[in-house]
Parts: structure tokens; C-alpha cells; sequence
């Protein structure tokens, strides 16, 4: 299945300067898996070991997946996914 | 002149260091950025005596705040008073109270004036003509009211269901006002996706380095109100947690420039019940909090489910030896009229949230009775006076006579001669 990811600013020097990239897969993590093997150096700033970053905040369509199965979250064809860093507001 | 002091930016994580830019996270692990100072640098520059001879405003801390040249915006801010709150006390059981006071901070009435005044002098360092801001209401009157006075454009994005007082006090200095069908975290989502694609100087986004120090200016005022010395605990609300890990850097950099003595201090964070990520956690024993999806409660300035700074308001909490405590809104208007009855302040719901809290921390002996309490009131009640509303009695109303006077004090006199009976038949 071919997911939409969008891709913040600062990471765009890792991905040819893209703001957003398709990638593939049934959950999440398959998705940043194939992004992270599609752009290198994309996987080690997005993940700390097997876990998202704790200032990583990850959304399929508009809603924040610590709300629906984290990383294990199903995805379809069509969905997009936004990679959002979380250090604001307050 | 302060440039000299400012190192640049660093990682909180990391501690990869940035030159100063308007760049709030850092691109190797997204943690957050902050300013850098060289301490040795402003202990030369500032001494007691020194600040004691500037104005009471929050710039006479000004060379422990990241500007490099002078302040062009909001000069008049901070200098609130520190009140001493010994009918409050009485009513607590404990030795002292002091409410450090920013429901009068200059121009909008909360602590969010000394953030904007540094962010928007910080903008206009930057060259920024447009600013922005995602708020539950105090940063919008307040990013509004000093873009106005400053001749700034200002985007400003809430949560649609605010306060009106917030929306109407945004709206009147001509900010472009986005009211957002959901949450406080939907609304400030969206703002970090506008200021990738705007390039807009967003206060609590890609200015949020300069825009937290602004904070700082509270703690320090605490320390120099008191003669120069840190309370034994204090009561900070908490709602994205910035303000109370700022109030605490304040005393750690005190203690550093050996402007104080270091005593101990606790700080304790107050949240309401129907939104309380950071002191879920603090009770669990997590290391960080978890999100709250909806947030629920009449203390909407407080009502951030997803804390930016919650992992490290839950850290310094726990550092310093204090405890997290809820409110429901039954206590916080209940907190919020017994201030205004003790003290002559009307604080608002956020203010009834940190008193029902501290309420809670002296009754479970984490705030000692023999001790010293500062409570941080950061809003103006005149701005949430819906939530005590059903609390109060309706005045009399009466024709202008005297004989309809009477009878309201004749009701009164009544109560207090039965009261002399009583005290009487119990032979005092």
C-alpha cells in the first residue's frame, strides 16, 4: 500500500529536499521502516532503539497515533502520514 | 547590552549546541533547544545592589534573558507584586503565604506578557514582520495585545470553544483570530505545520527557546521580593509545564550567581482533574506523562492534554522534593472565592486550580504547617468569571428608599444578636 508521508522541514536534507515521499506497508512501522530504507539517516533521528523519539510526534490523517495502536497501527491506501516535532506551545 | 552572555542553543537531550536562530528543536533527535549562558560572564555584569537600583519591571534581569540588544517590546512588563496572605494562611494552617501576583501583570493580566515581550523582542532581532502563537486564551490577549503595540501582524490560533473574555480581549487589537474546531494540541499541531510553511515567527513554536526564559523573570522577582532569598515551597499550575521548570531555573541560576543562599525549596505543580497529564504521572511514578486525548474541565488555559515540557516539569518536580496535585472544578471555584475572600485577589480558574492544590499538599503534609508557601497566580479572574458565577449571591435589588435598606440590615443584626445568645448559653 502506497502512504503518503510528510516530511518536516528539517528533515528534508534526508529525503532530496521532499516535503513529502510515498512508502509502503500495512502499519506505521512498516511505512517508517520502508521510509527509513528509501532515505538512510531518516531512522536513527526518528527512533531511539525499537521507540519513536520522545519528541517525535507521529499522525495518520489528523489524529496522533498514541491515540489508536502506536506504531502498530493499521494503514490503508491513501492514508497520510505527518511527522511533527513535538517541543511547542505551552 | 547582553549579547555578550548568550552561547547560542543547545539540546536538552543531546547537547548539540546552534548558533541563535528562531529554531525551537534540535534535527538530530528533535529534543528541545535551549539558550545557552555563560554564567561567568553575567555573574560580572549584575549584583544586588545593582538590580536593586532599576526599574521594577522583568528587564532588570536582563542580562539572564537572550537578547542582544535592549528590549523593544513590552518595557513595562513583570514587577508584580508579592503579596503577603496571612488571612489565607490562618485558613490553610500554615505559617505563611505569599500569592506572587501576575493576575496584574502589564498589559493583558497574566505571566504570558514577560514570554511575549522577550519572544516579540526576539522577533523583531530576527527581522520578523508576521507572528503567530497556538493559545488557550492568556498567550492570545497577550501576543496580541504586544504585536499591536509594536506595529507587528499577528496570526493567532485557539481552541473555538474559549472563554469570550479571551476571544473578545484577542480580537479588539486587530490580531487575525483562527478559532480551531478541536483541542488545544489539534490547534498547536496545526501551528507547527504553519510555521514550516509560513515562515512566520511563532512564539511558543520556533521562538520558544526565547520566548520560555521570559518565565525566568517570575522566580527571580519570587527571590528578590522575599530579601533576596528562596521560599521552602512553591505552587506553580501547570499546563504545557514550561513556566514551572523556568521558575525553578530561576533559583538554580540565583544560587549559581550566588545571589541567594542555597536553602532548600520544593516546587509542586497543580493541575485541574479533568486534564492532568503531569501529576498522573508524578502519582504513577512514570517518567513521563501520558497524553490526554479530550481534556475536560473550566480551567481552559490549563487545558493542554499533550504537555511540551511534561517530561521535564515531572523531572524538576521530582528533583526538588515536591508532588503533584488535581483539582475538580468544583475546588477550583470554590479555591478561586476563598482567595478573593482572604486576600482581595481574584485569580483566574487556573489561580483556584493552584490553591485547591496547595490546599491538598498541606493537608497531606508535603507543604509542613511551620512552613513557607508562594502561590503563582498567573491569570486575571476578570477574564473567567462565568466559573464562579453560580457560587455567588445575587445582590438586593431595591427601589432608592431607605425603608427598603433597612430591612437588609435588620436581617444581619438578627444573626448577630442570636449569636451573642448562643455565645451566652455556652457561657463564654
Amino acid at each position: 500500500m502506497a502512504i503518503v508521508i510528510q516530511i518536516p522541514t528539517p528533515l528534508r536534507q534526508h529525503t532530496e529536499g521532499k516535503d513529502t515521499v510515498e512508502a509502503r506497508g500495512a502499519t506505521v512501522q512498516e511505512v517508517l521502516d520502508d521510509l527509513g530504507r528509501q532515505y538512510p539517516g531518516i531512522t536513527q533521528r526518528l527512533f531511539d532503539g525499537p521507540n519513536l523519539r520522545r519528541f517525535v510526534n507521529v499522525y495518520l490523517n489528523e489524529e496522533d497515533i498514541r491515540y489508536l495502536d502506536n506504531l502498530q497501527t493499521a494503514v490503508k491506501d491513501g492514508d497520510t502520514i505527518s511527522i511533527i516535532p513535538a517541543v511547542a506551545g505551552g | 547590552m547582553t549579547s555578550s552572555a548568550v552561547r547560542g542553543l543547545k539540546c536538552r537531550l543531546c547537547g548539540k549546541s546552534y548558533p541563535v536562530q528562531a529554531l525551537n528543536f534540535c534535527t538530530e533527535d528533535f529534543g528541545p533547544l535551549e539558550v545557552d549562558y555563560d554564567y561567568d560572564a553575567i555573574r560580572a555584569l549584575i549584583s544586588r545592589e545593582q538590580l536593586a537600583s532599576r526599574p521594577k519591571t522583568m528587564w532588570k534581569y536582563r542580562e539572564l534573558l537572550p537578547l542582544d540588544g535592549e528590549p523593544t517590546v513590552g518595557l513595562q512588563v513583570g514587577g508584580t507584586p508579592l503579596v503577603p496572605a496571612p488571612r489565607l494562611a490562618r485558613e490553610l494552617g500554615v505559617r505563611s503565604v505569599w500569592i506572587k501576583n501576575d493576575a496584574v501583570n502589564f498589559p493583558t493580566l497574566s505571566f504570558k506578557d514577560r514570554v511575549v515581550s522577550v519572544a516579540l523582542s526576539k522577533a523583531r532581532e530576527f527581522g520578523f514582520r508576521t507572528v503567530g502563537c497556538a493559545s488557550t486564551g492568556n498567550l492570545a490577549n497577550s501576543v496580541a495585545a504586544n504585536a499591536a503595540a509594536a506595529g507587528l501582524a499577528a496570526y493567532i490560533l485557539v481552541p473555538a470553544d474559549l472563554e469570550r473574555a479571551k476571544i473578545l480581549g484577542t480580537s479588539v487589537y486587530g490580531a487575525r483570530l483562527v478559532g480551531v474546531r478541536g483541542t488545544y494540541d489539534q490547534v498547536n499541531r496545526l501551528c507547527t505545520q504553519i510555521a514550516f510553511k509560513y515562515g512566520w515567527g511563532f512564539v511558543n513554536i520556533n521562538l520558544r527557546p526565547f520566548y520560555a526564559e521570559g518565565s525566568k523573570t517570575m522566580g527571580y522577582e519570587i527571590a528578590e521580593q522575599l530579601g533576596w532569598r528562596l521560599p521552602q515551597h512553591v505552587v506553580c499550575p501547570m499546563a504545557g509545564g514550561s513556566l514551572i521548570g523556568k521558575i525553578a531555573k530561576a533559583f538554580q541560576e540565583l544560587t549559581l550567581l550566588e545571589l541567594v543562599e542555597a536553602t532548600p525549596w520544593k516546587i509542586h505543580g497543580a493541575q485541574a482533574a479533568g486534564c492532568s497529564p503531569i501529576v498522573t504521572a508524578i502519582k504513577n511514578g512514570w517518567e513521563t506523562h501520558r497524553p490526554v486525548k479530550k481534556p475536560n474541565t473550566i480551567a481552559k488555559s490549563l487545558a493542554i492534554g499533550d504537555p511540551a515540557d511534561g517530561y521535564f516539569a515531572a523531572k524538576v518536580i521530582r528533583d526538588s522534593g515536591g508532588w503533584g496535585e488535581e483539582a475538580t472544578d468544583g475546588e477550583i471555584a470554590e479555591a478561586m472565592t476563598l482567595l478573593a475572600r482572604t486576600t482581595g485577589i481574584f485569580a483566574e480558574t487556573a489561580g483556584g486550580v493552584t490553591l485547591a492544590a496547595a490546599i491538598k499538599l498541606i493537608e497531606q503534609g508535603r507543604i509542613g504547617r511551620a512552613d513557607e508557601v508562594v502561590l503563582c497566580i498567573t491569570g486575571n479572574g476578570l477574564k473567567t468569571q462565568d466559573a464562579i458565577a453560580h457560587l455567588l449571591e445575587a445582590p438586593a435589588i431595591i427601589n432608592p428608599s431607605l425603608e427598603e435598606f433597612d430591612p437588609l440590615v435588620g436581617d444581619d443584626a438578627v444573626l448577630v444578636r442570636q449569636a451573642a445568645e448562643e455565645l451566652q448559653a455556652a457561657g463564654v
